[in-house]
Order: C-alpha cells, then structure tokens, then sequence
C-alpha cells in the first residue's frame, strides 16, 4: 500500500500540522518507505490472537468516585500563551 | 582528597554517612565539573542553586542521624520529566517556556529519598531518536573517541544526555527513560550501565508520554550497583498511574555478588543477524563464556517471532505518539504561533513546534490510525506483540532465567554520520532492544568491553516480568569479568 501526495496532505491535515508542497514530498517518499517496511506483518497469521493488554495478568485499578483536588485553576492557566481570568484564550471560533 | 566526582553512588554514600566529605561539597564539585564540561551539550539546564539548598539539606539530615536511602547524591533528570517550576520541554521547542507546577512521581520519589538534582538533561526531541540528534538542543557529544581519531560521536539516544553526564563524571547518576531501547542504546554507546525496568514498575505520571503501552522510566549509572540503588528508590506503585503494578519493590542491591551457580541463560538464535560486525558477534560469544565460568548453563533457545518486533513498534509507537502529541496545539502551554483562524494557528504552531523526526512519526501515526486502517495496523500490530510475548513465556516456562543478547548492532557513530540514510537505518539502532519493550519485560545493559577502536560495547540481559534481581546478579558478573573503563577527559 502505497501514499500518493494528495493522502500526506490530507494526513498532515488531520495531524494540524502546516506542510509545505516540497515537505509533502520528501514525507510522501519517508511515509512509503517505512510503511512498505512494516507490510512484513502482513506474513504472520493473527487471526486467533488476542491483541496484548498488559504484561501481567492485572485487574482493572478502579478509583473512588471523589473529587481529589480541585482550585488550583492558577497553576492550570500558568503555562498557557494567553489568559483571561483564569480562560484560555484562543483566535475566536464563532462568528 | 581523591576527586569526589570519580565516586560511584554506594562509595559516595559511604564517604558521605562517615562524613568524610559534606553532600555541599559533593555537590559543588559535581557543579564545577559540569562547567567544564559544558562542550558536550549533555545539560540542556543546570540548577546550581536548587542542588546547593537540597545538598545542605542533606547534610542536615546526616548531622541528625536520619540519611536516607540516596541522601545527598548528586543526579541529573532527563528533560522528558516534569520538575515543578524547572524547566521540562522534553527536548522541544514546542514545550517553549514550560515550567510545570508538579514534579513526577519518579523525580518526587528520589528527592524523597534524599537526592539532589544538578539539572536537566538533553535528549532526543520527545524521546524520538536513537543518537541525540533530533533535540531542539542540538546533539549532545559522546565523552568517548575513537583512538584512531578525534571526531565527535554520538551518544545513542533517546537518553544520550544522561548516558553521555554519567560516562562524563557531571552526574553520579541520571533518571532516563526507554520506550524501545533509549535507555540501554544509549547505556552501551558510552560504557554505563541502564536498566529498563519491567512496564508498570516505575510511574509514568508526570513524564512526558511518547508511546504510552511502551514507555518506562529507569536510571543510567556507572555500575551495575548503583543502577540498583537508583531503581530500587524510582520504583513504586502510584495511584496516578493505573499501569503501575501493586508489588513489593524488592531491595535489589541484595542481589548483587550472589552467584550464577546454575543459572540458565538463553541464547536467542534470532539475533545472530545478516550482517552482523564481528565485533559484536565476537563480544556477545565473550559474555556467554564469562556466564559458564562463573557456573551458569548456556541453552540455545528460539524466539521466533524476533524480526517482526521492530516494523510492529513502527506502528504501536507513532499511533499512540500521534495521540499522545495532540495536546500540543499552542492553547495550553508552550509554543504558539499565530494564525489566520485557530485551525490555521494549530497548524503553524505543530509545524514550528516539532522538528522533523516528531513530525514524521505523528503522521505515520496519524495514517496508521486513519478510517479504515485501524484494524490493518495497529490492531495486527497488537497481536503482533502477543506473539513476541508468547516466545519469551515458552522459554520462561522451560526454565530460562535470562536472556543474554548483544545491546546495539554498533559501537557510537559519527554526529552526521545517518544524515542521508533513509530512516530506518537509524531505526535499526533499536533492533536489539525493541523486542523487550514490546513484550514489557525488564531489559539491563552491561558495559563489555571496549572495539579496536577503543569504543565501548554493551551486552543485554532481558528478564521475567518483576524479576530485575537476576539481572542485576548476571550483570554484575559480566561487569566483574570485563572490568571497568572510562573514557579519558578530553573535555575539560
């Protein structure tokens, strides 16, 4: 299976990120190399294998249904580009 | 006084509890050995005066009698670690200026230890790479030259900073983390020993996730005992991380010096590959030897399902990676770069934000991951990781203790030297190391000996679920019989 320029496009759309027509090429090129590499699974037959889970048979860890913190919204929004009262804020996205 | 920075961790811990020296002056002495070194780009940030506090600290803590496990010894932290108010960026420019407000469990658990942080340290962007070349930082310089020679070579990665700090003495020991094999590529490049812990023995919570059902976290260190100590004090079970498994963390140090008496070690026919150097085949025949003369069995075993380990981690790790990185779009923290609308604004940002080795793996994930292919792909790939897994419980159930393997197909390169080859070339770097992470098992790396070139090599012991003990027992013995070797100071 093989990507033509058009599905790098569209893949580099769904990924948000920005690629110009030269990169689109040069990746169109990586992207078969090692997706032809990866065809050699296409030998093995999996079809009554179970896909892995976990290493050691583990029960599922459930948590108490609690709020365990909480009011810190300060430290959330330290890190952010741009704030407003505690708000992330972003280019608008509703006319 | 002997240079306190030529100290393993377990001769600094005695000298510091017979207060033979201050955790100050330890401390100092590893910050001045840091300056000089500053050449080999292996610190992306040094910290001197948050070491300084939390070495005073620890010499209070000496002077009331209460020492704790790791206390006053001096370690550096992989930027992939969140250390509250210091500098994380996972080697990114994408994470520009974050500066979390958490510490990780792992680096929590070493502070609570006693530990003192020098800084943090460079790294392969994201943990993506095998030679430290693809940080925002630029590449990080092997401590070690070939002796025909004086070009710089890489450290291995995605942990090239904290194999190059510790093979460097301006560590006593470094936090890393292995998601295919960056824990012990990098460990064999500069001649240290580093131990990828078995999936679910140390937290992952709070450290940047790469390929979240691979990722662990594990010390690289000067021998084979204080990889112990270090792991023994990384090691817990965290409710933060549901994957972090509920069992005792044994006191691993124990199991050093005990002897392999009887011990069956495995030797895998798959990983005598086409074209393997000589020098490999001739160290990884060496390390069996010193095994059987210290009283282990050698069998020959199979594990068959070897050579589909990496093309499936080519699909496991870029599909989740490409989830994992989704975060990073320029509204939460780090990089923003403005836009049009906000789609356009993610875009730029993602572009600008990842180099070129992030952005290819996000978009094979992305593909992978796409309508239609789920199943193709990662789904076959998952079941793919259940047959590798298969192979190494049959040989566990007949009676395998380890598994003793080459760690890399190479000793260090040249920095430059993969610029043109295609990606997989570099890929292949992991083709030793892969396997252990898709079965999640516990994998050590040992210094062997050093090439003709005078460059370090690296041996391999891959372990039962939980059962890092015996390869802390094996690995001493490979670390008794090939001795010890450092590189010369060319550095400072």
């Amino acid at each position: 299976m093989s990507v033509d320029i058009d599905t790098v496009k569209r893949i580099a759309q769904l990924a948000r990120i920005a690629v110009s027509d030269e990169e689109a090429q040069g990746l169109q090129g990586e992207l078969n190399t090692i997706l032809g590499w990866v065809e050699q699974l296409g030998e093995l037959d999996v079809d009554d294998v179970e896909p892995m889970t976990s290493v050691v048979q583990v029960e599922m860890k459930k948590r108490q249904d609690v709020v365990s913190d909480g009011q810190i919204a300060a430290d959330i929004v330290a890190n952010a580009p741009e704030t407003e009262d505690h708000y992330f804020v972003v280019p608008k996205v509703v006319e | 006084m002997t240079d306190l920075t030529e100290l393993t961790i377990a001769e600094a811990r005695d000298g510091l509890t017979s207060k033979k020296f201050s955790a100050v002056e330890l401390t100092d002495a590893y910050l001045a050995a840091i300056e000089a070194a500053r050449g080999l780009n292996a610190y992306i940030v040094e910290t001197p005066d948050k070491a300084r506090e939390m070495a005073a600290r620890s010499d209070a803590q000496i002077a009331g009698g209460e020492a704790r496990p790791l206390e006053g010894i001096p370690l550096g932290v992989k930027d992939l670690f969140c250390t509250e108010g210091i500098h994380s960026q996972a080697g990114s420019r994408v994470l520009e200026g974050f500066k979390p407000r958490y510490e990780s469990t792992v680096t929590s658990n070493l502070w609570a230890d006693g530990a003192v942080m020098l800084g943090k340290l460079n790294m392969d962007e994201f943990a993506m790479g095998s030679s430290n070349e693809t940080s925002a930082y630029g590449p990080v310089i092997n401590p070690w030259r070939s002796s025909s020679n004086n070009a710089d070579l890489v450290p291995g990665g995605s942990s090239g900073g904290s194999a190059a700090a510790v093979a460097a003495r301006i560590c006593a020991g470094a936090t890393a983390t292995d998601t295919g094999g960056s824990i012990r590529q990098p460990a064999a490049l500069t001649g240290t020993v580093g131990i990828k812990p078995t999936y679910g023995r140390c937290s992952r919570w709070g450290i940047a996730a790469f390929a979240s059902s691979l990722d662990q976290a594990g010390p690289i260190a000067r021998d084979v005992r204080d990889a112990a100590i270090m792991l023994k004090s990384m090691a817990s079970v965290d409710a933060k991380d549901t994957t972090s498994v509920d069992i005792e963390v044994p006191d691993y140090e124990a199991a050093i010096g005990k002897s392999v008496k009887g011990m069956r070690i495995g030797i895998p026919k798959e990983y005598r590959i086409d074209g393997m150097p000589a020098e490999i085949e001739e160290m990884w025949q060496r390390g069996a030897d010193w095994l059987k003369d210290a009283g282990a069995e050698l069998v020959d075993i199979s594990l068959p399902h070897t050579k589909y380990a990496l093309p499936a981690y080519y699909i496991v790790a870029p599909a989740e990676a490409s989830s994992n990185l989704a975060r990073y779009d320029g509204v939460r923290y780090g990089l923003r770069v403005e836009g049009d609308d906000i789609t356009d604004m993610y875009e730029k940002t993602r572009a600008a934000g990842f180099g070129a080795e992030v952005r290819r793996r996000v978009l094979i994930g992305t593909y992978v991951l796409s309508a239609g292919y789920y199943d193709a792909y990662y789904l076959r790939a998952q079941k793919v990781r259940t047959l590798i897994k298969r192979d190494f419980e049959t040989v566990f159930a007949d009676g395998i203790d380890t598994i003793l393997t080459p760690a890399t197909p190479s000793a260090a390169f040249g920095i430059a030297s993969m610029a043109t080859a295609s990606p997989i070339e570099m890929y292949l770097q992991d083709v030793f190391t892969v396997t252990v992470n898709m079965a999640g098992l516990p994998g050590i790396a040992v210094p062997s000996g050093l090439n003709a070139e005078g460059l370090p090599l690296g041996l391999q012991l891959i372990g039962r679920p939980f059962d890092e003990a015996t390869l802390f027992q094996a690995g001493k013995v490979i670390e008794d019989a090939a001795g010890s070797f450092e590189p010369k100071p060319w550095w400072s």
